[in-house]
């Protein structure tokens, strides 16, 4: 599905990211781990097209994407989901999930763009606050919004940014169980960066470490124990 | 004629005036909320729909020339704006200084386009009969208020366009589109927006909008090559006052500095009261230095 081929990224003259090389299989999860500050969000980003690669090739669903910008990337299926969710304050729930039909207007799909069922089906919430505004919305419900609006350009792979970030342990666990039926139901692979090893290891099959910049281990989640890597990430 | 129907007229004459400066500022204050991008070039459109409307009507049959001035203007100037944002300001993108530079330049070479092709002196464009006459307030105490059609007439296309793009931003696909690129650029062009289309769609709408107002300002002024001068102060004025982006703000502005500006005209004469203005907006951005609404992301869904 997603193919990262030493990739490599800058902010100016300072190197983020080095070498990286990663893949991500159909409706496959797996986790990227590192430190604050290890280029977990600007590998994402790269991989969305927000962030220029500066070296190395990304190859999606079997094209090399590397030089498309990020709109053309959502239109060829990757949804993304970024730290601080990216909600539009001033748009209420339901323009934030027409949004997500963007993507697949520029597909061609025209009137069968649709908001999917499975998007209220999931998060039950969104539909009694379709007319609030974004910026209203507790932290619990923008990210369930954020990844609602990203199903909604049905992706057939979805980034993910920190979904756990600030929540209290019950949506915690409620976006556990949305990204467990997620891939289930709708076989969406998903590369998801988080800090939480406990949560990483609960929904992953398997995972990355990045050190700075550059990758450090790999391993499968059901073979390696989450302990065998927490030195990595501790600070 | 009575006071009250000097008060009356002075304040119908600053109505009219407002009317033209929101469709002059209008398109100013969506591109600069939406790319923060100050075309300086945006006054020339003016001129471009004014030259547009003159050539139509030498051209096409009579009956058709006033519907047929008011398109070939707005689509004229659109397709305009179209060309000069593919061709420079998508290319200065992120540089205000040098899409000023720039933008002046075009500016300028328009204002000798037009002085070599049309000539210095204006050229006059006659309405149509039906909007030639006025009306006049015959006794009471408001005798001798008058009330000329051409400018009612541009009272209300002012408000069809204001109701238009509103409906536009509000109601459609793009218009979504349009709050969602100015709130947060790269988290809607993540989502499959194509926001360089967006740009030049509202780039095309504000001076084809222009234009629009070059075309009404044709009925009641020569056109000239530096039309869009004498015009442009005023409308960046509107901008700055309303709020950069906020539709609602451009529309109250519009009308303080129109109003403002008819007035003072009472009391004093025009380069005073523009003096004036002038103190005025400075004074008012010492208080709100962002304009009537703050607008960085958040005005165009509240116009």
């Amino acid at each position: 599905m997603l193919t990262l081929e030493r990739v490599g990224a800058a902010y100016g003259l300072s190197r983020v990211l080095s070498e990286i090389s990663l893949s991500v299989g159909r409706g496959e999860l797996v986790t990227l781990l590192g430190r604050n500050g290890a280029g977990k969000s600007t590998l994402l980003r790269t991989i969305a097209g927000l962030h220029p690669a500066a070296a190395g090739r990304v190859i999606f669903a079997g094209a090399d994407i590397t030089g498309l910008v990020p709109y053309e990337r959502a239109r060829r299926g990757i949804g993304y989901v970024p730290q601080g969710r990216g909600i539009f304050p001033h748009l209420t729930v339901r323009e934030n999930l027409r949004l997500g039909l963007a993507a697949r207007f520029g597909r061609g799909e025209g009137r069968n763009a649709r908001l999917p069922d499975h998007v209220f089906d999931l998060f039950p919430v969104l539909a009694r606050l379709s007319e609030r505004k974004g910026g209203l919305l507790s932290g619990g419900e923008q990210q369930q919004l954020a990844i609602a609006r990203a199903l909604a350009t049905k992706p057939a792979l979805l980034l993910l940014d920190e979904p756990t970030e600030g929540l209290q342990p019950s949506i915690v666990q409620d976006i556990q169980a949305a990204l467990k039926r997620i891939r289930r139901e709708l076989n969406v692979a998903m590369l998801l960066v988080e800090q939480y090893l406990d949560f990483a290891w609960s929904v992953a099959d398997r995972f990355y470490v990045i050190q700075r910049g550059s990758m450090a281990t790999e391993g499968n989640t059901r073979e390696r124990a989450a302990d065998t890597v927490a030195h990595l990430l501790s600070v | 004629m009575t006071d009250y129907a000097l008060l009356a007229g002075q304040l119908f004459n600053g109505v009219s005036v407002a009317s033209i400066l929101l469709l002059a500022a209008l398109g100013l204050a969506l591109s600069f909320g939406l790319m923060r991008v100050i075309n300086m070039a945006h006054g020339e459109m003016l001129m471009v729909g004014g030259y547009l409307s003159f050539l139509t009507y030498r051209l096409a049959p009579a009956r058709l020339g006033f519907g047929l001035a008011l398109i070939a203007a707005f689509v004229g100037a659109a397709a305009f704006g179209a060309l000069l944002e593919l061709v420079l300001i998508r290319r200065l993108y992120g540089r205000p200084l040098d899409t000023l530079l720039a933008t002046w330049g075009v500016s300028l070479a328009l204002q000798q386009a037009a002085r070599s092709i049309f000539g210095a002196i204006g050229v006059e464009v006659t309405a149509p009969k039906w909007l030639a006459g006025s009306f006049t307030v015959k006794g009471g105490l408001m005798a001798g208020f008058n009330l000329p059609y051409v400018r009612l007439f541009i009272i209300a296309l002012a408000v069809f366009v204001l109701g238009g793009v509103w409906l536009f931003i509000q109601r459609t696909r793009l218009g979504l589109y349009v709050r969602a690129v100015h709130q947060d650029r790269e988290m809607a062009e993540a989502l499959g927006v194509n926001t360089g289309l967006v740009d030049l769609v509202i780039f095309a709408l504000g001076t084809g909008v222009a234009g629009l107002a070059g075309s009404v300002l044709a009925f009641i002024a020569p056109v000239t090559p530096t039309v869009g001068q004498s015009y442009i102060v005023y409308a960046f004025l509107v901008v700055i006052l309303g709020g950069l982006g906020s539709l609602l703000g451009t529309l109250l502005a519009a009308a303080v500095v129109g109003l403002f500006s008819a007035g003072a005209q009472i009391f004093t004469s025009v380069s005073f009261a523009d003096v004036l203005l002038l103190m005025f907006v400075i004074g008012f951005i010492q208080f709100r230095p962002s304009g009537i609404f703050a607008a960085r992301g958040r005005a165009l869904e509240e116009g």
